[in-house]
């Protein structure tokens, strides 16, 4: 049955609610301020370190994203570590918490449909996590110019806005993966340890296990099919889509992220930099990848949501 | 009291096998107070959210201002206000930016929101707290909170869920009162409840609900004429006279006359009969001490419904 009326309607109205309530809630202060620190503590790693090795490098400002010094990791793993922090902070009591508060009716009582609630709350989300990274992004960026003082080039600026937005992309699957376990599981606490566990599983643990799946798989006489393989498997973790992203846009010099064969280096001149547009497509399987992925995990959760009853 | 503003057709919800509502038929006349009663697990709430378009329906139709609640929603929900049962309000911000947020959805312009949502609190008694947490609100005042939202909506029909559950009873009068006075307005309203003494005094019409049907439906009067069978009962203190019983079962109208103890005499009859009763105990040579008429109370015929459901398993 067809239904009548914009399922739009409503939807700026509780967007802008949810972003008022997540940039005054405490929780957010917390992430905030857990995310500049640490981020702030690996660009000033990554500046001592190369202003003490580097001497000639044309894109040097990248390097303040990837260079890491011990006992620090770089900038970018401390991102792909807590940017999926961030948006599981964010949206795991999406909606099991209009429940545990006995809102959801009374909201849903008004002219809205559920499809405006449900979005809303995702774009808030989003929104909080484009606006934090934004600003830590123009932070390091401030940081490497002052302590650098080597302006960046044109290019390197491209690159750095292409990982910023990659960046807000990688926290938008893990704010879906969030806000679909919220529409799961009606407690909010089990929501965030299963969020959290499955952050957790895929982002360190996941990594590991796909090697050790690939040799089960995989006859070991074909190495390359399972070197394949091994990657194929590893790539169903967002973190690991987006480490390879990050690799192949910030350091121009990255010409494949599987393996590399004889015939394809035929030609080739080792260590030369890609040009933007070949870095993009590089990382561009990836990117759809992680798209992709927060457009099922989001539509899973709709179609939960949806067929939810709205009783307690 | 001749428009109908809210229809139910043969509603049914069922989850699998098992049947929430079945084959529920009511309909609700503009003005009018109507009540939804029946034990918890009923189907009341299931039945309020199918005809809000909250839940879907499986079989029969809803009508509201003629609006299917499945397929036009929106509009529904723009002509009815819904205070569900022990409403939620965000308690981190006030009384008033809860009512912001709900007005907006409705979309009602900058400059009326501010008037209509002063006037609502105000008129639930709320307008000196409106500039505090919802945090801080006891539950009587989240429900007349509620009520707010309904008055700033001016909804033309109001439902109501369990409305005065878990308040102390001065609370649920206040709100009783508040719900009258929505009734005044204009406002129609569906109300349910488990609790019947309170419902009583405010219900122009009962449906009495059991396992998903309605059972009985009608004013409370005509509920206590189905279910107490004779619908007026006078009780008779008298002192001293000489076979008061076998006159007063003489009198015309008198379906049978109990005695529960020394000198006091219940008739079971078909009008009101106390001025004939008081003849005769008085032509009796007896003393009149005391004379009433007993109302049918929801609460009894509720009882006696269901006691005898259970006695006769196939009644209901």
């Amino acid at each position: 049955m067809r239904r009548e009326g914009s399922p739009w309607q409503g939807l700026g109205v509780v967007t802008l609610k949810e972003l008022s309530d997540h940039l005054v809630s405490a929780r957010m202060r917390v992430l905030e301020w857990l995310i500049v620190l640490i981020a702030l503590a690996a660009v000033y790693g990554a500046i001592q370190q190369i202003r003490s090795v580097t001497a000639e490098d044309p894109f040097l400002f990248l390097r303040l994203f990837t260079t890491s010094r011990q006992p620090l990791p770089s900038f970018v793993a401390f991102l792909g570590f807590l940017v999926p922090l961030m948006a599981i902070g964010l949206g795991f009591d999406a909606v099991n918490g209009e429940h545990s508060r006995r809102t959801l009716s009374r909201i849903l009582s008004q002219p809205i449909y559920r499809d405006a609630l449900l979005f809303g709350k995702f774009l808030a989300g989003l929104g909080i996590i484009a606006i934090s990274m934004i600003c830590l992004w123009l932070l390091v960026i401030g940081l490497g110019l002052i302590m650098l003082g080597v302006p960046p080039g044109t290019e390197e600026m491209a690159r750095a806005l292409i990982f910023l937005a990659v960046t807000i992309v990688y926290g938008g699957v893990w704010l879906a993966l969030a806000m679909l376990f919220s529409v799961i599981f009606r407690s909010a606490a089990t929501a965030a340890l299963v969020t959290l566990g499955l952050w957790l599983f895929l982002s360190v643990i996941w990594p590991a296990l796909a090697p050790a799946i690939a040799v089960a798989l995989v006859s070991p006489e074909h190495q390359a099919a399972m070197v394949v393989t091994a990657q194929m498997l590893a790539r169903l973790s967002p973190a690991t889509l987006y480490g390879e992203c990050v690799l192949a846009l910030l350091d121009p010099t990255t010409r494949t992220l599987g393996p590399v064969y004889l015939s394809q280096l035929q030609g080739a001149v080792m260590g030369a930099p890609l040009s933007l547009w070949d870095s993009v497509m590089v990382a561009w399987p990836q990117i759809v990848g992680m798209v992709a992925a927060s457009i099922v995990l989001f539509v899973a959760g709709y179609v939960g949501f949806q067929r939810q009853e709205v009783r307690a | 009291m001749t428009d109908t503003v809210v229809e139910a057709k043969a509603l049914t919800k069922r989850y699998g096998a098992a049947h929430a509502v079945s084959g529920v038929t009511f309909d609700v006349a503009a003005g009018e107070i109507f009540g939804l009663l029946g034990p918890n697990g009923a189907g009341k709430t299931t039945t309020i959210l199918m005809l809000l378009g909250l839940s879907d329906i499986s079989a029969g139709q809803a009508r509201v201002f003629g609006h299917d609640p499945m397929r036009d929603p929106l509009a529904v929900k723009r002509l009815v206000g819904y205070l569900p049962d022990s409403v939620g309000f965000y308690d981190n911000i006030t009384a008033a930016d809860n009512l912001h947020y709900t007005a907006r959805l409705m979309r009602l312009a900058a400059d009326e929101r501010a008037e209509r949502i002063a006037a609502a609190l105000d008129r639930v008694g709320l307008s000196k707290f409106a500039n505090q947490k919802v945090g801080t609100f006891s539950r009587g005042m989240r429900q007349r909170l509620g009520l707010a939202e309904i008055v700033m909506k001016q909804a033309r029909v109001a439902i109501l869920d369990e409305p005065t559950n878990g308040l102390d009873p001065q609370a649920s009068v206040e709100l009783l009162e508040l719900i009258r006075s929505l009734k005044e307005q204009g406002v129609s309203i569906l109300l349910s409840s488990h609790l019947l003494d309170r419902v009583q005094s405010v219900c122009d019409r009962v449906a009495l609900f059991n396992a998903g049907r309605i059972v009985l439906m009608g004013t409370v009067a005509e509920l206590g004429r189905q279910v107490l069978g004779g619908g007026y009962a006078v009780e008779v203190e008298a002192d001293g006279g000489d076979g008061i019983a076998q006159r007063l079962l003489a009198l015309p109208g008198v379906r049978g006359v109990g005695q529960p103890g020394p000198g006091r005499f219940r008739m079971t009859c078909d009008r009101d009969l106390r001025g004939e009763a008081a003849a005769s105990v008085v032509a009796a040579g007896g003393r009149l001490k005391q004379l009433s008429l007993d109302q049918p109370s929801l609460e009894t015929i509720y009882t006696r419904y269901f006691q005898h459901a259970q006695e006769v398993p196939d009644a209901a």
